[in-house]
């Protein structure tokens, strides 16, 4: 079933704004140290594990798997939100849309698709590959 | 240094309200901060160190200093969420030890149950300077369906069953039946818990604490103040706290803080998991009592769902009698803070304080522990142990 959650705009920061501006474009971008060679979630200039500020950004595969997930009942309508692990490696929060909420997907395939949201850039969800 | 044996709680008070229309949270933090001196036989001029966190209104610890007008020389406003006021006992120990202060107070109130706070379900209005904001705010992150991925993952990877942690509920209110200030005071069944209705996957109504207005407060002194003070004295023992997060997107669900906050508590106390005759767990949802007795070395991790079944936390039936008062899942969670009663339980339980009917015999030695902010995102933990 789909979801017509009404999103409210993500608020970027000043080191953030490249990967909404990329999101308008259907870019999925997620940043990489060129120092330890690890990508994290959620992104920023300063690498979360090494400490270096060699990080960039880099476009992903948008490609991932479901490691949890909870329906919210009590919204109208009823939506999913789950942490997905990208291929990529670091796991991040969103919402998987056109989903079946009353089946298993803990461990699902998942596939990106950006989600418009009230006034702002479309936010990065996910559903069934 | 340590701050084993520097220390005694020697007052400890919980507000008996439950819903305070009438009051403002600054009167509520008053009423607690006389009810604990009180409790200790100890004036208002006697305190020189004060601690709070977030409830409290104004900045840090400043505009309730002034509203109490208390003249302190030490001041703490850690704020770590609902967890606070365990670490506060520490933090208040240490400053103790270290002769900063000698009389320490330590308040929590609010009313959110009067202010028709939406705590659960609806997600929290942030500051958008927050790092994390932007990243969760869109996706509709709430208290209940933050945890309720904690517990989805748990079930997932150990076979944790929704009726495994209705036991956790059902023990809470066994002993809410006898408080007569708890908000729940019936006794439920596993049965009733799962057929309450689904707030989000996997936790139900009964799987959530209640909405509570109220507080509480404590007293921590050097043991040579406490030694001419009437009350019991319970001794702070040991210490640990912690912090978790998302670890640069490096996310495991199925652990918390606790894993290093207490076995640092206990290290310090020289004692172990078997020992504790009596545990304060903090209990905002059935799952986070789980995550944190597997944690805190009580069961092995991925056995908390066979370690809470069958009426193991009930006092005189279990093996570890936990939040005698309720809890926040059937008596209160004022402020949707439920520290601070973790430790005033505790306090009741070492003094032989406790509801005849929940009180644990010879309760010469009591753990408390808390997990503040959300368990799947960012949350302080803080353990105490504490001795009679």
């Amino acid at each position: 079933m789909a979801t017509t959650r009404s999103i409210p705009a993500p608020h970027p920061h000043p080191d953030t704004q490249a990967f909404w501006d990329a999101a308008v474009n259907g870019k999925f971008l997620i940043r990489r140290c060129d120092a330890c060679g690890k990508t994290h979630w959620y992104p920023r200039p300063i690498c979360p594990f090494c400490a270096s500020p060699a990080t960039q950004w880099v476009e992903a595969s948008g490609r991932g798997t479901v490691y949890s997930y909870s329906v919210n009942r009590h919204a109208d309508p009823v939506y999913i939100i789950a942490y997905v692990t990208l291929a990529e490696g670091p796991t991040m929060l969103t919402n998987l849309v056109d989903c079946n909420p009353d089946e298993p997907l803990i461990g699902r395939a998942v596939k990106l698709v950006f989600t418009p949201t009230d006034g702002g850039p479309p936010v990065p969800t996910f559903t069934l590959a | 240094m340590t701050i084993k044996n520097q220390a005694y709680i020697v007052g400890a008070f919980e507000h008996p309200t439950r819903k305070a229309a009438d009051k403002s949270v600054a009167q509520l933090h008053a009423e607690v901060a006389i009810g604990a001196l009180t409790d200790a036989g100890l004036a208002k001029s006697d305190v020189d160190g004060y601690f709070c966190a977030g409830d409290a209104p104004g900045t840090g610890p400043l505009s309730m200093v002034d509203y109490l007008n208390l003249k302190v020389r030490h001041l703490d406003s850690t704020d770590i969420g609902g967890a606070s006021y365990l670490l506060h006992v520490a933090h208040a120990a240490e400053a103790i030890a270290a002769g900063r202060c000698n009389v320490a107070l330590i308040t929590l109130a609010g009313r959110p149950r009067s202010e028709g706070v939406a705590t659960g379900t609806a997600p929290r209005v942030r500051n958008p300077n927050e790092p994390d904001v932007q990243w969760e705010s869109p996706f509709g992150l709430t208290v209940v369906n933050g945890y309720a991925m904690a517990a989805m993952r748990h079930m997932y990877q150990f076979g944790t069953t929704s009726e495994q942690l209705a036991w956790i509920k059902v023990a809470a209110s066994h002993h809410a039946q006898h408080n007569p200030r708890a908000m729940l005071r019936n006794v439920v069944t596993v049965a009733d818990v799962v057929n309450s209705p689904m707030v989000a996957d996997p936790l139900h109504r009964l799987d959530c604490c209640v909405i509570s207005d109220g507080g509480g407060a404590l007293v921590v002194v050097r043991p040579e103040i406490a030694k001419i003070l009437k009350r019991p004295r319970v001794k702070v023992r040991g210490a640990g706290e912690a912090s978790k997060h998302q670890q640069g997107g490096d996310i495991d669900l199925t652990y918390s803080g606790a894993v290093i906050s207490g076995p640092a508590a206990f290290a310090e106390a020289g004692v172990k998991p078997s020992d504790i005759k009596y545990a304060s767990i903090y209990d905002s949802f059935t799952i986070t009592v789980l995550i944190q007795i597997e944690d805190l070395g009580f069961c092995a991790k991925g056995q908390g769902g066979r370690f809470v079944s069958d009426g193991n936390l009930i006092a005189g039936v279990g093996r570890l009698p936990f939040n005698t008062d309720g809890g926040g899942l059937c008596n209160n969670h004022p402020a949707n803070r439920g520290g601070m009663t973790k430790v005033i339980e505790a306090v009741r339980q070492l003094r032989s304080e406790a509801h005849p009917a929940v009180q644990v015999k010879n309760c010469d030695l009591a753990l408390a522990h808390g997990t503040g902010g959300m368990l799947s995102t960012r949350h302080g933990s803080a353990t105490l142990i504490l001795e009679r």
